[in-house]
C-alpha cells in the first residue's frame, strides 16, 4: 500500500490501482454487498441496511481499508423508487489515501442502523439526514432536528416539499411577537421546463436503431 | 416621568433583591451547583450565530451543547431549483470568508461530471486565487482569534492587509467578496493587465507582515497562557470526529488534500505541509501561520509558471462566448442566450469532489440526472464536524477557554448552517 501523504503527485486523482483491487476484493469476499464498482473514478459500494454495520466496522478496522474518517453522510431522495431514500456515506482513509462511498437505501419507515459508535462524527450527519429527509436511524440517542427552525414541521429536502415551504415568519407589531403564517406569494413560483422538444425525446418512435452501435449488433449476432 | 416603563421592580423575586444590611458582616458558604449558560447567538465571540448552551459548574464547562441552523437558508434546496451556472454564486455565500475555494469545489465537481478540463492558465489562476483566499481566511481567523483572547492590534493590522487581497479579488472578478469567478470550465475572465505585477509585489512584502503578526502573538506570554494546552485533541480523536484541514494537521496528521489528492495544478507546485504535535489551540494557530507562508510561496510559483492562454474551455455550450464574437456571430449569440437561460445539461452521474479549503475538506456530493439542474447537491461543510466536537474539546475547561477553542476552530456559520 502506498503511503498516503507522499503519493507521487503525477498520479491521476482518485484512480489508483489499489481502488480497483479494493472494489474487486469487496465484491468477491464480503457478504451482503449488492455491488461494488468504480464510478467516475470513485469507489461506490452498495449494501443493505442489515449488513451495513458489519461492513462499516470492517471498513474502519481492517487495515486493508482503514477508513478512519467518515467525512460525510447525506440523503438523496428518489420519490419514484420503492425505497425512496439513498443514504450515502463518504469514508476516507488518510493512511491509504482512498475514499470509499457506501450507499444504502431506505424509506420513511424503515430505520438505518446508526454508525455513531464507529465514528462519533456521524451523529450530526445523521441528525441532518433526519432533519432534512426524515430518514430514521436506530440506536442514535440524539436524533433531534439540527438545521431547521425550532418547531419546524416537515422535511425540506424531500422532493415533494415545495421550495417556498409552507409557513413564513414575521414580527407582528400588535402581538409583539414572532408569528408564523402560511406562505403568501405575490407571484407563483415559476418553474420553467427547459426540456426542448428536440432534445427531450432522445429516440423518436420508429427510430430505435438510430442510436445503437453497429458493433454491438454484430457482436450479438 | 417617561411614558415607557423600563422595568417594574415588583416582578423581581425576593430572592434576587439585595438583602438589607443589618449591621454586622455575615460570612456565607456558597455552594455552586451546575447551571446552564446561554452563549450567543448574538455574542461577538460566537463568530456569527452560534448558540452554545453551556452547562457550567461554577466557571467550569461541564457540557457544551451547540445549537446550529440559525443561519440556515436552504442552499441545497435552492440549488436543486437552479441551473448549474446559477447555482455557483451560492457557494460564495457559504463560507463568506473564503469564497473562491468553495467555488472551486463546485466547479471541479461539475467538470468531472461533464468530463471536461479547464485550460492550463485557468488552473494556475485558480490555484493562485485559492491561495490568496487561504491567506484572506487565515488573516481573519487568526486576528479575530486574537481578538477573542484580548489582543486587539492583530485585527487592526489584519484588516489592512485583507483589504489589499480583496482588491485583487475585485480586480479579477469585479466583486470584493462574492466573486463568482471560478466557473465550471475555467474562470470567468482573464486577469486584467498589471494584476500579476501587483500580486507579485504584494507577495514580496507579505512575509514581513506575517513576521509582524508573529511578533505580536507567537511568543506573547498572555497569548500562550490562553492557548497552550487548551482544547487538546489527540490524533485519534481528531480522526474519529471527522476533522480536516489545519485542525487535523495540528493534531499530528500530515494530511493535505492539495498534496495527497491534488486538483488543478497543485501537483506542479512545491510547498510544505505544516503539522502540529500537541493538537491544542496554540498548534492550530501555528499551523495556520505556517500555512500562510506556504501560500505565499505557491502564489509566487503560480506567477512564475503562468503563461498566456485561454482561461476557459472553448466549448461555448459550457462557457459564454466573448462579447466581441457575439456582435458578429449569430451562433455565439444563441449560445450566450441558451447558456444564461437554460444552462447546460450534465450527463447523469454522481461525484463526491473535495478541495482543501482554508478550513479543511470542503466536499460537494453532486448527483446529476441529465437535466440542466443538479438533482442533489450536498455540501459538506468543514466547520460542521469541528463544531460538533466542541463538547468533547471544551469539557472541564474554563468558560474563557471555550471562547479560545471556538476561535481556534475557525467556524463560519454561512457554511455550517448552509
Amino acid at each position: 500500500m502506498a503511503d498516503a501523504p507522499n503519493l507521487p503527485a503525477s498520479q491521476p486523482r482518485g484512480v489508483t490501482g489499489s481502488l480497483g483491487a479494493i472494489s474487486f476484493r469487496l465484491s468477491t469476499t464480503v457478504p451482503g454487498i449488492i455491488c461494488a464498482g468504480i464510478e467516475k473514478g470513485e469507489l461506490v459500494v452498495r449494501t443493505t441496511r442489515d449488513r451495513l454495520l458489519p461492513l462499516m466496522a470492517m471498513l474502519r478496522d481492517d487495515p486493508l481499508y482503514a477508513c478512519q474518517q467518515v467525512m460525510d453522510i447525506c440523503g438523496v431522495d428518489f420519490p419514484d423508487r420503492a425505497e425512496r431514500f439513498e443514504v450515502v456515506y463518504n469514508l476516507l482513509s488518510v493512511t491509504h489515501n482512498h475514499r470509499i462511498r457506501v450507499i444504502v437505501t431506505t424509506d420513511e419507515t424503515h430505520p438505518v442502523p446508526s454508525v455513531h459508535q464507529l465514528w462519533p462524527a456521524a451523529t450530526w450527519w445523521e441528525r441532518e439526514a433526519y432533519d432534512l429527509f426524515g430518514i430514521l436511524f436506530t440506536d442514535q440517542p440524539d436524533l433531534r432536528r439540527i438545521l431547521t427552525d425550532y418547531g419546524f414541521e416537515g422535511h425540506p429536502l424531500r422532493k415533494d416539499f415545495p421550495l417556498t415551504g409552507y409557513v413564513e415568519m414575521r414580527y407582528d407589531e400588535e402581538r409583539r411577537q414572532v408569528v408564523y403564517e402560511p406562505v403568501d406569494l405575490v407571484q407563483d413560483f415559476r418553474n420553467f421546463d427547459f426540456e426542448s422538444p428536440w432534445e427531450g425525446i432522445l429516440t423518436l418512435p420508429g427510430d430505435e436503431k438510430a442510436h445503437t452501435d453497429r458493433h454491438d449488433i454484430k457482436r450479438k449476432g | 416621568m417617561s411614558d415607557v416603563t423600563l422595568r417594574s421592580d415588583t416582578d423581581i423575586p425576593d430572592s434576587l433583591l439585595p438583602e438589607e444590611p443589618d449591621g454586622e458582616v455575615k460570612r456565607h458558604v456558597v455552594e455552586i451547583d451546575s447551571h446552564a449558560l446561554n452563549f450567543g447567538p448574538q455574542h461577538p465571540s460566537a463568530h456569527g450565530v452560534l448558540r452554545l448552551v453551556l452547562e457550567m459548574e461554577g466557571e467550569v464547562v461541564a457540557r457544551a451543547i451547540p445549537h446550529v441552523g440559525l443561519l440556515h437558508r436552504g442552499t441545497e434546496k435552492l440549488i436543486e431549483y437552479k441551473t448549474y451556472p446559477k447555482a455557483l454564486p451560492y457557494f460564495d455565500r457559504l463560507d463568506y470568508v473564503s469564497p473562491m475555494c468553495e467555488e472551486q469545489a463546485f466547479a471541479l465537481a461539475v467538470e468531472k461530471l461533464l468530463n471536461i478540463e479547464a485550460p492550463d492558465r485557468a488552473k494556475w489562476i485558480r490555484v493562485m486565487f485559492a491561495e490568496i483566499t487561504r491567506i484572506l481566511n487565515h488573516i481573519l481567523n487568526l486576528t479575530s482569534f486574537g481578538l477573542d483572547c484580548g489582543a486587539l492590534t492583530p485585527a487592526l493590522w489584519g484588516y489592512e492587509e485583507r483589504e489589499k487581497l480583496i482588491e485583487f479579488y475585485e480586480a479579477a472578478s469585479g466583486a470584493r467578496f462574492h466573486a463568482n469567478y471560478i466557473r465550471p470550465g475555467g474562470v470567468s475572465r482573464d486577469l486584467p493587465a498589471g494584476l500579476e505585477e501587483r500580486i507579485a509585489n504584494w507577495a514580496q512584502t507579505f512575509p514581513q507582515w506575517i513576521d509582524d503578526l508573529e511578533s505580536l502573538l507567537t511568543s506573547n506570554r498572555i497569548w500562550k497562557q490562553r492557548t497552550v494546552g487548551i482544547g487538546v485533541f489527540t490524533t485519534e480523536q481528531a480522526l474519529a470526529w471527522g476533522f480536516s484541514g489545519p485542525c487535523l494537521r495540528a493534531s499530528g496528521v500530515p494530511w493535505d488534500l492539495r498534496r495527497s489528492q491534488p486538483y488543478d495544478n497543485y501537483d506542479k507546485v512545491q510547498f510544505n505541509v505544516p503539522v502540529g504535535r500537541q493538537g491544542d489551540c496554540y498548534d492550530r494557530y501555528l499551523v495556520r501561520v505556517a500555512e500562510m507562508r506556504e501560500s505565499v510561496k505557491i502564489v509566487n510559483q503560480c506567477l512564475e509558471q503562468m503563461r498566456p492562454g485561454p482561461v476557459k474551455v472553448q466549448d461555448h455550450k459550457i462557457t459564454p462566448p466573448p462579447r466581441r464574437e457575439m456582435k458578429r456571430s449569430m451562433e455565439a449569440l444563441i449560445h450566450h442566450f441558451k447558456l444564461f437561460t437554460e444552462g447546460y445539461h450534465v450527463p447523469p452521474g454522481a461525484t463526491y469532489t473535495v478541495t482543501e479549503t482554508p478550513k479543511g475538506e470542503f466536499g460537494v456530493y453532486l448527483v446529476a440526472d441529465g437535466s440542466n439542474r443538479p438533482y442533489r447537491c450536498k455540501i459538506r461543510p468543514t466547520g460542521f464536524s469541528h463544531l460538533q466536537a466542541i463538547d468533547e474539546m471544551s469539557r472541564r475547561h474554563m468558560l474563557a477557554d471555550a471562547v479560545a477553542i471556538i476561535g481556534s476552530l475557525d467556524l463560519v456559520f454561512g457554511e455550517i448552517d448552509r
